[in-house]
């Protein structure tokens, strides 16, 4: 499972870095971003789909890989 | 060196050319049906205005009212997003909802960039903050804050009652703002007076908001000349020096910045650490779930921020337009309401509860779209630690008299007289 952040759509409420700080940071404007490779570890998957369903703008997807 | 005058002439001296502004008669009074008629500056809207936003969406969902020269309250979570994201369509120019339209010639940079600004302007306005309130940033301010937080409390000394709206609440953001524009902390008082002007006093006579405003613009307006004598390290320095399009910003863009950072950033937070404690005084069991579980503060927080959302935002109109069912006409207002949004229950389980440990809370307290709060992360650091601190400090408290608790009238709401009972009963 990946997880990915639509700039489009993002406004820096920080709630994906609030809840999940493992898989995502801010930038120098508080915009969300993907830390690391974007592949969430086995332990994330709660807090990913907490970021997920938690962001106000909808900006966050998870992919699950083939 | 070249020197920086342009703070030297009250920059509103040359702004006597600009046209005036639209005014309509100020209507007060009882609200006949809030559906064709409603008014948020009404008392029984300040005391409780849920059920009344509740039923609208029931039956409207969409009102309306002729007050303020005409008006439009959409209830429903779908119907506040669409406007928020439509930013072709509903203009920023006044984001307060009075009897007073500023010329259409303010936009798109209104005068107070970047709450009072549409884009393309409005994002340049923007950025040039964002830095300066992200989380990191803020990060940097909490220790102080919390160390405010304990001599509010240390300067309770052994009284078993106090005023937590007016002897807590308040003064947090009061001072983390003070601190960070760089003003003395002991202009914190006078700070309350140009906030009720600003958001309370909606329905005085424009020539008597507009005086009382211009008292706060000379307030900035000493402060600013006293930073381009003696700059420092601060957001009034940072903004007399941001530059946009290769020059330094207008006057009146650097005042009206100011004079947002001060008003959204005291009155907003005062209110959400004072619903949130006035939340836990009338409701034992999470305020003792609370004390057992401090784990969960972040998660409770975000609650209170959803129930009770302090801040509504407005709109203009820009033309005639048919739009979700009803005729809006060009100048129309539309009061955003974020906290009708909240309590959708199209878009959350039981809407009308607080439940703290809501684990999915998808709230728009902050907004959305283009406008999201730039303190956001600022607000949450403050309301956290002001939280913190309270119930590790005084975990048993409760309401004195609930019918003594008052509430602000108007776009922000928040107990501004808040009597509680500290210790054992
Ligand atoms: C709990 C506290 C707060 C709440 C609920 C709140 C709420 C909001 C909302 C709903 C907006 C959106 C306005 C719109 O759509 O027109 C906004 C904008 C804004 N807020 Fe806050 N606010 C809070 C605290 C603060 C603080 C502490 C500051 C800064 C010191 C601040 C500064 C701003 C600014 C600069 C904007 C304009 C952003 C833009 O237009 O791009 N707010 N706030
Ligand atoms: S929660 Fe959503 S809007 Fe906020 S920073 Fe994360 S992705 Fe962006």
């Amino acid at each position: 499972m990946k997880v990915q952040i639509d700039p489009q759509r993002c406004h820096g409420h920080g709630r994906c870095y609030d809840l999940a700080p493992g898989l995502f940071s801010e930038d120098d404007e508080g915009y969300g971003q993907v830390a690391g490779d974007s592949a969430v570890p086995p332990d994330q998957e709660h807090v990913a789909r907490l970021a997920v369903s938690n962001c106000p703008e909808r900006a966050i997807d998870l992919v699950e890989e083939a | 060196m070249t020197l920086d005058d342009r703070f030297t002439r009250d920059f509103r001296e040359t702004r006597g050319d600009q046209p005036l502004g639209t005014r309509n008669e100020i209507v007060t009074g009882p609200v006949t049906d809030w559906a064709t008629d409603f008014s948020h500056l009404e008392p029984e809207w300040a005391a409780d205005p849920y059920p009344i936003q509740d039923d609208l969406r029931q039956r409207c969902p969409v009102a309306h009212t002729d007050r303020f020269g005409g008006g439009w309250l959409p209830t429903r979570y779908e119907d506040v997003a669409a406007v928020a994201y439509d930013t072709e369509r509903f203009s920023s120019r006044s984001i307060i909802m009075s009897n007073f339209r500023p010329p259409r010639e303010l936009a798109p940079v209104g005068g107070t960039p970047p709450i009072s600004s549409d884009p393309p302007f409005h994002h340049d306005a923007r950025k040039l903050l964002l830095p300066v309130f992200t989380k990191n940033a803020v990060a940097k301010r909490e220790e102080a804050t919390r160390a405010l937080c304990h001599s509010l409390i240390d300067a309770f000394d052994g009284q078993h009652s106090v005023d937590a709206a007016r002897d807590y609440a308040q003064y947090i953001p009061m001072r983390v703002i003070a601190d960070m524009l760089g003003f003395p902390p002991e202009d914190g008082p006078q700070f309350r007076e140009f906030i009720e002007n600003s958001l309370e006093g909606v329905n005085l006579p424009p020539e008597e908001r507009m005086e009382r405003m211009g008292q706060l613009f000379d307030y900035l307006l000493a402060q600013i000349r006293d930073h381009v004598d003696n700059p420092r390290d601060d957001l009034t320095t940072y903004l007399i020096n941001a530059e946009l399009y290769g020059r330094k910003l207008d006057p009146s863009h650097v005042a009206g910045t100011m004079a947002l950072l001060l008003i959204a950033g005291i009155d907003t937070t005062w209110s959400a650490i004072g619903a949130s404690l006035w939340h836990l005084a009338k409701t034992p069991a999470d305020r003792e779930r609370l004390v057992a579980e401090p784990e969960l503060l972040p998660t409770a927080m975000e609650e209170f921020l959803r129930v009770y959302a302090p801040v509504t935002m407005a709109r203009l109109v820009k033309e005639d337009m048919h739009w979700n069912g009803v005729d809006m006409k060009a100048e129309d207002w539309v009061l955003l309401s974020f906290p009708a949004a909240n309590r959708d229950p199209a878009q959350f389980d039981r809407a009308g509860e607080v439940v703290i440990d809501r684990e999915v809370n998808r709230h728009v307290a902050f907004g959305l779209g283009i406008h999201r709060c730039v303190g956001s992360h600022l607000a949450r650091m403050e309301l956290r630690v002001a939280l913190e601190v309270w119930l590790e400090r005084i975990p048993d408290f409760g309401l004195h008299d609930p019918a003594a608790v008052t509430w602000a009238a108007g776009q922000v709401r928040g107990p501004r007289t808040l009597p509680l009972r500290i210790g054992p009963a």
